[in-house]
């Protein structure tokens, strides 16, 4: 009897490959997505009401993006190797991609974008400062100075693209992830066609909800009044997309229970016993039905603005912590019951250790860090920005 | 024609020069040695397992551990038991891989045998596939491998093997595996599991030697693979598996 083990495990699955640093994986690029496809909701399809989160999406995506391969490096037996993934990539492999879809939104996408829509302010920026940010503002111009109005024009066309671009990219960059657990035939927690879409519109409603938070906080720690039209319409998107988020999720239970093939019984007591916490409680009635109660509650006439804006807050909170359940419930989850289908293991979190606790909450942390930095380095708040800084286009 | 013993150590020594001379201008000239080496391209390997035959001594899972300096609590091959009652799911178990063979069982009046279980060495290995740097490959001669130089530890490999065969070895920090014993199947040997088992239940199989008796085996018996639905074309072979077997 082997402590923690139910029934029959294949001898070498008693012992999780996959960590907690794989659960951080998904979240944060998830997050990266969602912030992304936000930021576009005002750049193409003009909803001039999220406009003040528009910069502090972008953001938001670079920090998170920049952390997201930080997970994987750290979970590697062998790190220094990962670099073969862009010289030798196995191209029949779904991981292999990860480094290219990677580097293609980073660079083609984000980096482009963000430097086109910060362009006038970098010029500004090393116009006014002095001593070493000059020199950083400097550097950052990349040597283009020109702001005329018909520069701008250009940077401004030239980012629409980028945005339109991006959309497809931030699409592709998360159900590629959903894509490497839905291809696994193996493991019938994971093969579902629906993985890569479901994965897609939980980042949506992961990446809405962060932005939506961190422009409540950060206006809040600025004394400045937040703007409510914006959050209710934020607000209005997350509820939309949640609910094709979840549609989508119970579809995929609501299949599996109907068709009950030569796995459900594993994977039901599964939900019964071992994800029960995570699952049903935490992502499916804390995560999802509460937030989006809330969502609907705020529209009832006897809510106060303060009040609206405290039932956002909580609902975004839940929110990402049932998104952070649902990606623990695929990587833990998934590895929690024998490809036997005659038992089931447990998952021993460390603390220390390369993979444990104390790192993923680093790694958690980091993306905050790395925000604090960029806001200061690129002031996303628009009020502040001299006149004729911003686009010319909008 | 009459040979003394004085004649023979004349010829003897007579052809003794002239292998030594032609052995010294082949080398000076260059010319190839009759080779026997091992040619890749001749060879399809694979196993069969005749369920009736083991009798889980874990003679095989000993044997591959000390041939393959297999780190403790992981298992490149191992026995599984199965107990299986009328209309109930199977009560399996495999204490430490049966290293040290099965406890007695409680109860007599059940349908009990054992399955050995390797790597099935795919034909369309789902770790191949996934395999982000392809450190995982199919050889010339069918035997799945990992290039330990190569692998990144990345156990995407380990999910996809519907089987559980494979594990990140804890030293190394790459993923593991059966190999066939590769090491001596190429210098004519069999593998060590095969070799070590007192009933002959695994053996060793080429599919593309005509003279193989494995040949002989599939024409008068029923086999099967593991996990069928999988579509793996997994090559170690079953004989009498029940359908309990996961």
């Amino acid at each position: 009897m082997i402590l923690g083990v139910d029934g029959f495990m294949y001898p070498n699955e008693v012992e999780l490959q996959w960590s907690i640093l794989i659960v951080l994986y998904p979240y944060i690029t998830g997050l990266v997505a969602g912030a992304f496809i936000l930021a576009s909701l005002e750049r193409v399809f003009k909803v001039e009401a999220v406009r003040p989160t528009y910069r502090l999406a972008l953001l938001t995506a670079l920090a998170f993006l920049l952390v997201a391969p930080l997970p994987l490096q750290l979970h590697l037996g062998h790190p220094e190797r990962s670099f073969e993934m862009y010289l030798t990539p196995h191209t029949s492999s779904a991981m292999a991609m990860f480094g290219f879809v990677y580097l293609w939104y980073l660079t083609v996408v984000l980096l482009l974008e963000i430097w086109l829509e910060w362009r006038a302010d970098i010029v500004r920026l090393s116009e006014t400062t002095s001593g070493l940010q000059r020199v950083i503002y400097k550097a950052l111009t990349l040597g283009s100075t020109n702001v005329s109005p018909t520069a701008r024009i250009v940077d401004d066309k030239v980012g629409y693209a980028v945005t339109v671009i991006g959309i497809p990219s931030a699409f592709l960059l998360h159900g590629y992830v959903g894509f490497i657990f839905g291809s696994i035939k193996a493991n019938p927690w994971w093969s579902t066609p629906l993985m890569p879409i479901v994965f897609l519109f939980s980042a949506m409603v992961s990446g809405i909800a962060a932005v939506l938070l961190l422009y409540a906080v950060t206006t809040s720690m600025r004394g400045k009044k937040i703007d409510m039209q914006c959050l209710d319409t934020i607000a209005k998107y997350l509820f939309y997309t949640f609910i094709i988020d979840f549609t989508l999720e119970m579809l995929d239970l609501i299949h599996r229970t109907y068709e009950s093939d030569e796995s459900f019984r594993s994977l039901d007591f599964m939900v019964h016993t071992r994800l029960w916490g995570s699952q049903v409680i935490l992502q499916i009635v804390l995560g999802t039905l509460v937030p989006l109660g809330l969502l609907v509650a705020v529209n009832h006439s006897a809510i106060t603005e303060k009040k609206r804006c405290v039932m956002y807050l909580t609902a975004c909170s839940l929110t990402l912590i049932g998104i952070f359940a649902m990606r623990w419930n695929v990587v833990i989850g998934g590895q929690l019951f024998s490809k036997s289908f005659l038992g089931y293991t447990s998952y021993k979190m460390d603390f220390v250790t390369r993979e444990g606790l104390l790192p993923a909450v680093a790694l958690m942390l980091l993306p905050f860090v790395i925000f604090v930095v960029l806001v200061k380095l690129l002031p996303p708040w628009t009020e502040e920005v001299a006149h004729g800084a911003t686009r010319t286009g909008a | 024609m009459d040979l003394n013993r004085r004649d023979l150590i004349q010829i003897g020594g007579k052809l003794l020069v002239l292998a030594s001379v032609g052995a010294t201008l082949g080398q000076i000239t260059g010319a190839e040695e009759p080779s026997d080496a091992y040619n890749m391209a001749d060879h399809w390997w694979g196993m069969l397992i005749d369920i009736d035959f083991c009798i889980g001594c874990g003679n095989c899972v000993r044997a591959c551990s000390n041939e393959n300096g297999v780190p403790k609590g992981y298992f490149r091959t191992w026995v599984e038991r199965y107990e299986v009652e009328e209309n109930q799911l199977p009560r399996v178990d495999s204490p430490d891989g049966a290293m040290e063979g099965f406890p007695p069982s409680r109860r007599s009046d059940l349908k009990r045998f054992f399955v050995p279980k390797l790597c099935n060495h795919c034909v369309d290995s789902p770790c191949v596939q996934v395999c982000p740097v392809g450190a995982t490959f199919v050889s010339p001669d069918g035997v799945v491998l990992v290039d330990e130089t190569y692998c990144l530890g990345c156990r995407y490999c380990v999910q996809a093997c519907p089987y559980g065969c494979r594990y990140l070895h804890p030293k190394k920090e790459t993923v593991d595996k059966c190999t066939l014993c590769y090491h001596r199947i190429t210098q004519g040997l069999t593998t060590a599991c095969c070799e070590n088992c007192p009933t002959g239940a695994r053996q060793l199989v080429d599919f593309k030697n005509p003279q193989d008796p494995v040949h002989e085996f599939l024409r008068k018996h029923k086999v099967q693979v593991l996990k069928p639905y999988m579509a793996t074309e997994a090559k170690v072979y079953y004989s009498d598996l029940d359908g309990s077997v996961r």
